[in-house]
């Protein structure tokens, strides 16, 4: 299968933020309401740690 | 006004609720097999479309940027590893498999990222799994 699809390396963390975190809002918590609010804090977690990665790379490359 | 006793033969189980012996075992082998199907079974609309989209754009995504899929034989104990992984996301691997898909070796950083898209698919898959078993023995509502 030849590739199709050329994603960046910041596109494909989100994607995988976006989808880790519906998952995970959803099986992890039992009200509706619940589920959607520790879905977004999983969500800010991934994108966080991503920008957290990033800098801190940033400075050990320095 | 709704009958309770009609409630009982019509809703699947809800929290507090006796559990369905029959749905505990049919929900989690019909949600390995098609991701988001066990709640799908179970009458969770929204949440089993929700699980469905995610984990199968997930899989097919990682296909899409040329990941690797991991076989039984991998004999590498990092292989056997990630076809645990892999072997989650269920009717997913077996078509993948069947196809001839995901074979090819992985020669750039982003197709590296496909591989490991495919084996988290297949984890949440099994996570999805146990929630659909839980729905159904009237643990979660």
């Amino acid at each position: 299968m030849n590739q199709s699809l050329a994603l960046s390396h910041f596109t494909a963390a989100l994607l995988f933020a976006l989808f880790a975190s519906v998952v995970f809002g959803i099986t992890q918590r039992n009200t509706p309401r619940d589920m959607f609010r520790y879905g977004l804090y999983c969500f800010a977690m991934f994108v966080g740690g991503v920008f957290a990665a990033g800098w801190l790379m940033w400075l050990l490359r320095r | 006004m709704a009958n309770p006793s009609t409630d009982k033969k019509t809703l699947p189980a809800a929290a507090g609720q006796p559990a369905n012996s029959t749905m505990a075992v049919v929900a989690p082998a019909i949600g390995w097999l098609v991701p988001g199907a066990g709640h799908l079974i179970q009458k969770r609309w929204i949440r089993g479309l929700l699980l469905l989209a995610s984990i199968v754009a997930m899989f097919a995504i990682g296909l899409a940027i040329n990941g690797h899929i991991y076989r039984p034989n991998g004999g590498d104990i990092l292989d056997i590893l990630g076809f645990v992984g892999d072997i989650g996301a269920g009717g997913l691997y077996i078509f993948s498999q069947a196809m001839g898909y995901g074979q090819s070796p992985v020669s750039h950083a982003v197709a590296d990222y496909g591989t490991k898209f495919m084996i988290v698919a297949g984890l949440l898959n099994f996570i999805s799994v146990a929630d659909a078993y839980h729905i159904a023995m009237g643990k979660k509502p």
